[in-house]
């Protein structure tokens, strides 16, 4: 019975928990992707970078408050600066579209000279970005770091294995459970939400009712920014921040918006922790939950390692590849890409 | 002078006419019936109507006014219902949904309106929290007719709204657009169905090759045997 619990203890510590916050932040940006997808019918490239765009604001005003001397006791600073970070990553985005997607939405071209533009504006936020705060890792995250430590956790409850929860994953979890409440019950409840969704069910019938395209692609715009600066600044509040790491994003929100069918909000979430399970739980060395589970003075040889940490990325793309051909449009019937 | 006057309407997709001067009318509490052989511009008539082509000739007038310039959705604000032939609902949303986007343009989102709709169409009531596109083929196209009526159109302009549904289903949706008419509304509508649609024309249009070929009400152009024998599959009874 210890056993198990010590080998329970370990699997959360290591593979549940870090998938639940990874999934939650894979899961917000997903659902940016997969809105502008199912309004705007391209797949954004520049996503990732957009995420960190927003997060780099945050941390310029993390910064700023810091000088001030202020913080927030024990949560991090970056929390109150989202507001502002959410507003002129909104800004930049629809000056963006205003820029160069209005201008190939008028023209009506193919889905995918839209993604090629985007694959312009990735490379070009990158590159703000950059310049801007550099290429190195950033870490930001300020207050308490522990909510409960590994060593408190095996005083409290005498067993071998510790729990810790880092601060920055709670935090995680429960803003991406208020930001998605919200966000569905926008999308279900409110005149411009259901005005949205009509729109990217069937674009003409939208427009013989009166739906005005440019305003639903605005909203689209300013959700996409605000769900793309929350989940940056989540993801770097948690893993640190680095733009390469933010691009290299970009994979596992794809495979996760294409998993759960792209263009279903549902989906990008289910797709999202999926993925980041998957993930996880593939990389994860389970020697010692091995050890627990058997019988005593089992040894296993090596790490019981099914995949290389490195090698995290395959993983999402398999995933990928593997929806593609057998099943395109996801588990909750998106479209196909 | 009719609600609804589209004269010598000229125009197609590309180059070439498919429209070649034709000429339709409608009022208020009127059916009138488009029917013709295949290609005849049945729908291309009613989408010019409804300013989806441009015309290169002729001009429409809705209640008196010229609205030859306007895009749809302003033909919409000025009383025009459309119900296209095909992906005429949303299909990812409820049927409750349709009806409130079909009441988009309104400011008071339509509450009052969506119960009569639903008096209209009972089978929609039942199944307001379905969603659209699991319904049945012809109780979509009542949710269809019932978006359109969302904005309580004083013109109702259906394409071919019996393709595809059985007979039965065919009759329970023409008694639903007479009623539609019986409210004052002008409903004018391209028919498949010719023989069955004719039968509720107040006014039938015979369109070929772009132009109008017999203009009646549609009782004579049921006892007129030179259409019979031409357009409405010979003589049967």
């Amino acid at each position: 019975m210890h056993d198990f619990a010590n080998a329970f203890i370990l699997l959360s510590n290591y593979v549940l928990i870090p998938s639940i916050t990874y999934g939650s932040q894979l899961a917000i940006g997903a659902l940016g992707i997969t809105l502008v997808f199912s309004i705007l019918r391209f797949a954004n490239f520049a996503h990732g970078d957009t995420m960190a765009f927003g997060t780099m604001v945050a941390i310029f005003c993390t910064w700023g408050v810091q000088a001030l001397g202020l913080s927030l006791g024990p949560l991090p600073v970056a929390l109150i600066t989202l507001p502002v970070a959410i507003a002129v990553t909104i800004a930049l985005v629809l000056g963006i579209d205003k820029i160069i997607y209005q201008f190939y939405r008028n023209k009506k071209v193919e889905p995918i000279i839209l993604v090629m533009a985007s694959v312009g504006v990735m490379f070009m936020m990158n590159g703000i970005v950059r310049i801007l705060i550099g290429t190195g890792d950033v870490s930001f995250a300020d207050g308490a770091r522990f909510i409960i430590r590994a060593r408190e956790f095996r005083e409290m409850t005498g067993l071998d294995e510790g729990l810790a929860l880092r601060t920055t994953q709670v935090i995680t979890v429960v803003v991406a459970g208020v930001v998605m409440a919200a966000l569905f019950w926008f999308l279900q409840k409110t005149r411009t939400g259901k005005s949205m969704r009509a729109f990217s069910d069937n674009e003409d019938l939208a427009l013989l009712s009166g739906i005005k395209p440019e305003r639903v692609v605005q909203i689209t715009w300013i959700i996409a920014a605000t769900l793309a600066t929350i989940a940056g600044v989540l993801y770097g509040l948690d893993k640190g921040f680095r733009p390469f790491t933010y691009f290299q994003l970009l994979l596992p929100m794809f495979a996760a918006a294409i998993l759960g069918g792209i263009g279903q909000p549902i989906g990008a979430v289910v797709g999202g922790f999926v993925i980041a399970f998957s993930e996880v739980a593939l990389t994860y060395a389970y020697r010692r939950v091995f050890e627990y589970l058997g019988p005593d003075g089992f040894e296993v040889e090596g790490l019981a390692q099914l995949i290389e940490t490195e090698y995290k990325f395959a993983i999402s793309f398999i995933i990928l590849v593997i929806v593609l051909l057998v099943r395109p449009t996801g588990i909750f019937k998106g479209r196909v890409l | 002078m009719s609600l609804l006057q589209a004269t010598g309407m000229r125009g197609g997709y590309g180059a070439a006419d498919i429209l070649q001067g034709c000429t339709i009318n409608c009022d208020r509490g009127e059916i009138a019936v488009i029917v013709g052989p295949n290609g005849a511009g049945k729908s291309t008539a009613i989408k010019a109507i409804f300013g989806m082509i441009d015309l290169r000739e002729g001009d429409v007038t809705f209640e008196g006014k010229s609205i030859t310039s306007l895009a749809p959705q302003a033909r919409v604000e000025a009383g025009m219902g459309m119900v296209p032939q095909n992906n005429n609902v949303f299909p990812g949303m409820t049927v409750e949904e349709n009806l409130q986007m079909g009441a988009f343009l309104r400011e008071d989102g339509g509450a009052g309106v969506i119960d009569k709709v639903y008096d209209l169409f009972p089978a929609v009531k039942d199944k307001r929290y379905q969603l659209a596109g699991e319904l049945s083929g012809g109780q979509r196209q009542q949710v269809a007719v019932g978006r359109a009526m969302m904005t309580e159109p004083t013109l109702l302009i259906l394409d071919e709204p019996t393709a595809g549904v059985s007979p039965i289903v065919m009759d329970e949706l023409f008694d639903r657009i007479i009623e539609i008419a019986k409210t004052g509304i002008a409903v004018l509508m391209v028919e498949q169905n010719a023989r069955q649609a004719l039968e509720i024309a107040d006014t039938g249009y015979v369109l070929v090759e772009g132009q109008n070929r017999f203009t009646d009400t549609g009782a004579a152009l049921l006892a007129d045997s030179e259409v019979r024998a031409t357009f409405l599959g010979g003589d049967q009874s």
